[in-house]
């Protein structure tokens, strides 16, 4: 940019109709500001934007289209709506990620109603909602469907609170709908009148996925909205719809990338198998599969015309035995993202290794998360040889009952470009299972040596040691998850201290408490939340961060029965927008 | 001398082993007894039925299988006991620990609802224990109303572990699914006994959200990996597929009736998936022998009990399970819900009715 006054005296004075804001020191007008910045989309570079002078501040604000907002409660929808004026799609989150695991009451709150009211009257033009976590009424769900006549997408992930009802909202009013993705709901058995509502001129579909909802939809009504959407690219159906339903939605839609099936058990006829087998075949386009309830080794050949092309195969919901896996990853020479239960075994791993030259990710489920028999499920010799044979692994997600520092070292030397790193060690403070030391050795190496490391979840035995580690090497970590680990405060506040673009943090049944809480006083306006449950944190020292930091909210849960001094839960995150005021009374906010 | 000594012998163990099986006929109608006087689960009215000898027993069978099951189940993480016992808890009488055995109160909406009290001390001690070093099996995972039964989860990043039953009462902990596969279950009424019998304290508990899995995942996992044992993984000629709702309870369950052969192992099973739940007194009834009940008790039965179990049969009607003979039921059978004794009161009259009209 050239400060030279008669320079932009002249770009100026070049301009036939500013918009009657040109600032004279300015080097761009700012239509052309805006034009540059309209092309930006990533959220990082807008915030760093808005950052630089007040013009540019402005400029961002009236050019930003998406809206992403990482936690609800860090900002309100009032201020959002006096500071963006043109958004089209919010993607917005809510509950902390343990309410996953039922750590959080029914109630908590991450209620998107308020949202919908504001973006009703400042958002009319809003074409996309992404929530996850959060609780979606039918009332929410009718506000949508009335107030945005041009919406096209709507993506639930993990929420809950809506019913059969609100979903015939939105396939009744939503015209123009071509996304309609809801994964992971938690809703309670709800209805399949929803997809009858699809108007029968309505075609513009072209995601659809339902395989969370346990609804009883009608097949006609679905194979009839199949065979008219011919855009339609995402389908994924719940366990209702059987094989041979399956067969003739893909004879409608042979062109998917992406297919959730439906139940894959069901006696086929040989012509039935046959056809599905040819359905498959013809499925040419196929990218992800997923879905497959009750595989069994008699059905999961038909799958194999459809698998050249496969990047994403989803059998967790499959108990598959190891020489399966074997056969059908024989048929899946592109594969990058793989999820598989431990029924495959460590067995299941080598061929694992042996066949996904290409794999980059592998979720390794437990079929039996609470059996405590420890006869079944994979060890550390699979995820060894899966590191053999897959060196481009960067995400791993890794449930077992034995592991080993040695072979976690040669893992992560194998396989040196690991961004998500998430190991679980089933039973709690188990300790490396040759040596019986501590597991710190084990994550050492993964901060040391996976330089790009971004998430990390731990587990098993581990000292302050493993935090120090971590503070010391994990220089890009973001996200990191701790249970029932570290020996003292001091473990925590290694990671505080070390670790400059930690973002969320969050831990379970650690010796951590005030001191390792109040160290971090700084950071936690730089993260976007703290999550502490059954920890060493006292009312007193929760009081004193609140006190401290008047822009952190600290939310505690206490525990029913349990005394005045413990501070059972802890939420600590930063807002803008002040203490909020939908919390549960069993939510104390400080 | 050894033949009379052998003779001697023989006939001691015989009256042995007589005297101990009739010992554990003792303990069972004590038991049974014993257990009907807790009015657990509101069973006591179940006394009102009339119960010739034989039907008693094998009632209080039942009850004793639901009650056991249940209580031992919900009380106590238990030690990992050598045995394993699957179908049949020991019927020796157990010692529980007041602290730890959870009354099930009846909650206003009608469903079963841990004491949050004992619940969350145990928790606290949990805390304690895992600082020390996990000794003693702690009865964490009962936090917030937490309670362990087979099924409804998968947790894609999974839906495992738990999900919370749809109660609408703000003020209360919600009850919480997790997710514990057949197998589990069995091996937790095994490790409850295990730690009547031992002294030792359990080698682990379960805990609340742990493993981080997902509540919905793997929803029939449990079910169809004892299927997968078979040798091509065919479904086997006649596999019987159900699924099993629940009301209040997000996640359905699917099972084989083809694997059960009386309404007493298809109730077991579906009460490790789903606890607290009655198959309305009437599962004993089921054999071919036996006589409908009549419909004053059936209504008494219903009116006693938290839940019945219906079936949608191949009419489309619902009808109370536990009406006609197994091999009829499983004929007709489309698929099990889990009704609120409250709402299955219009069912009972007419499966009476239809099955009398088939009879």
């Amino acid at each position: 940019m050239d400060p030279d006054p008669k320079k932009s005296k002249v770009l100026t004075s070049n301009l036939p109709n500013s918009n009657g804001s040109s600032h004279p020191h300015s080097p761009f007008p700012d239509e052309v500001l805006e034009k540059v910045l309209s092309l930006i989309d990533s959220h990082k570079d807008r915030n760093s934007v808005s950052l630089v002078c007040k013009d540019w501040y402005n400029a961002e604000r009236w050019t930003r289209s998406n809206l992403f907002i990482g936690n609800c409660y860090s900002v309100s929808p009032e201020i959002v709506a006096r500071r963006f004026t043109k958004i089209k799609s919010v993607t917005l989150k809510g509950k902390p990620r343990f309410s996953d695991f039922n750590m959080l009451p029914r109630d908590w709150g991450a209620n998107v109603h308020s949202w919908m009211v504001t973006f009703a009257k400042a958002y009319p033009f809003l074409e996309e909602l992404r929530l996850k976590r959060m609780r979606v009424s039918d009332q929410s769900m009718e506000l949508l469907a009335k107030s945005f006549p041009h919406f096209r997408a709507l993506s639930l992930s993990s929420c809950d609170g809506f019913t059969d009802d609100g979903l015939k909202a939105i396939t009744t009013h939503c015209g123009n709908l071509t996304e309609l993705d809801i994964q992971d709901s938690v809703t309670a058995d709800i209805g399949g009148g929803w997809l009858s509502c699809f108007p029968e001129n309505f075609s513009s579909l072209e995601i659809l996925n339902f395989s969370s909802l346990s609804s009883e939809v009608s097949f006609e009504a679905l194979e009839r909205l199949v065979s008219r959407c011919r855009s339609l690219r995402v389908l994924k159906v719940n366990d209702i719809i059987t094989l041979d339903q399956l067969q003739r939605l893909l004879v409608h839609a042979p062109l998917l990338t992406e297919l959730g099936t439906g139940s894959f058990l069901q006696e086929l006829t040989p012509r039935q198998y046959e056809d599905i087998e040819s359905a498959f075949g013809n499925c040419k386009n196929l990218r992800v599969l997923s879905g497959l309830w009750d595989a069994t080794s008699f059905y999961i050949p038909v799958l194999y015309g459809a698998c050249s092309g496969l990047t994403f195969l989803n059998m967790s919901d499959t108990v598959l035995q190891s020489g399966e896996l074997a056969k059908l990853l024989a048929h899946c020479p592109n594969l990058r993202r793989l999820w598989v239960t431990d029924s495959v075994g460590d067995k299941g791993l080598e061929a694992v290794g042996s066949s996904c030259p290409l794999l980059e990710e592998l979720r390794v489920f437990p079929a039996d998360p609470y059996d405590l028999d420890h006869r079944h499920g994979v060890t550390e010799l699979g995820f060894l040889a899966v590191s053999r044979g897959c060196r481009k692994l960067r995400y791993v997600l890794y449930f077992c009952r034995r592991m080993t520092n040695a072979a976690v070292v040669t893992i992560v030397q194998n396989c040196p470009d690991f961004t998500h790193f998430r190991l679980c060690i089933m039973n709690p403070r188990q300790p490396d299972y040759l040596t019986n030391e501590p597991m710190d050795e084990a994550f050492g190496a993964v901060a040391k040596t996976c330089t790009k490391l971004q998430r990390l979840s731990v587990s098993g035995l581990l000292t302050d040691t493993t935090f120090e580690y971590i503070g010391k090497y994990a220089k890009n970590l973001e996200t990191l998850s701790v249970a029932f680990a570290g020996s003292s405060d001091r473990g925590m506040q290694c990671v505080l201290e070390g670790c400059p673009k930690l973002r969320k943090l969050e831990i379970r049944d650690c010796p951590f408490g005030n001191a390792a809480l109040l160290s971090g006083l700084k950071k936690y306006e730089m993260m976007r939340s703290l999550w502490m449950s059954a920890c060493n944190l006292t009312m007193k020292g929760c009081r004193l961060l609140a006190r401290e930091m008047p822009r952190l909210n600290v939310e505690v849960i206490k525990d029913e029965g349990s005394d005045e001094i413990q501070a059972d839960k802890v939420y600590v995150y930063r807002s803008v927008a002040g203490p909020r005021q939908d919390a549960p009374p069993i939510v104390l906010t400080l | 001398m050894s033949p009379p000594l052998l003779g001697v012998e023989g006939q001691d163990q015989c009256n042995v082993s007589l005297m101990s099986s009739s010992a554990s006929v003792d303990t069972v109608s004590q038991n049974g007894l014993g257990l009907k006087e807790r009015n657990y689960l509101g069973l006591s009215d179940c006394s009102s039925v009339d119960s010739s000898g034989v039907s008693s027993v094998s009632e209080e069978n039942k009850n004793n299988l639901n009650l056991k099951a249940t209580e031992l189940r919900l009380g106590l993480p238990g030690s990992q006991s050598p045995e394993r016992d699957p179908d049949f808890s020991p019927l020796s009488s157990v010692k529980l620990d007041e602290k730890q055995l959870f009354p099930l109160v009846p909650s206003k909406d009608g469903i079963c609802l841990l004491s949050p009290k004992n619940v969350v001390s145990g928790n606290k001690r949990g805390f304690a224990d895992t600082v020390d070093g996990f000794s003693e099996s702690k009865s964490t995972i009962f936090t917030e109303g937490n309670w362990m039964f087979n099924g409804a989860g998968s947790d894609t990043g999974s839906k495992l572990a738990g999900n919370m039953l749809s109660q609408r009462s703000s003020g209360t902990q919600s009850i919480i699914k997790t997710d514990v596969p057949g197998k589990a279950s069995q091996e937790c009424d095994t490790k409850i006994n295990g730690s009547n019998t031992n002294s030792a304290p359990a080698a682990k508990a379960q805990v609340v959200g742990w493993p981080p899995i997902r509540s919905f995942r793997k929803n029939t996992l449990a079910s169809t990996s004892k299927n997968n044992d078979e040798v091509d993984g065919k479904p086997g000629p006649g596999a019987l597929f159900v699924k099993v709702s629940m009301d209040g309870a997000p996640y359905l369950r699917k099972v084989d009736l083809k694997t059960y052969s009386s309404y007493q192992e298809l109730s077991s099973a579906l009460e490790k998936m789903f606890s607290c739940f009655i198959i309305g007194q009437c599962g004993s009834q089921g054999a071919p022998s036996r006589e409908t009940l009549s419909e004053s008790k059936l209504k008494d039965l219903i009116h006693g009990s938290e839940y019945v179990l219906t079936y949608e049969d191949k009419d489309g009607d619902w009808m109370l399970v536990g009406d006609v003979p197994w091999e009829m039921f499983i004929a007709s059978c489309k698929r099990l819900k889990i009704m609120k004794g409250s709402d299955a009161i219009g069912l009972a009259p007419r499966g009476v009715e239809k099955s009398k009209v088939r009879t």
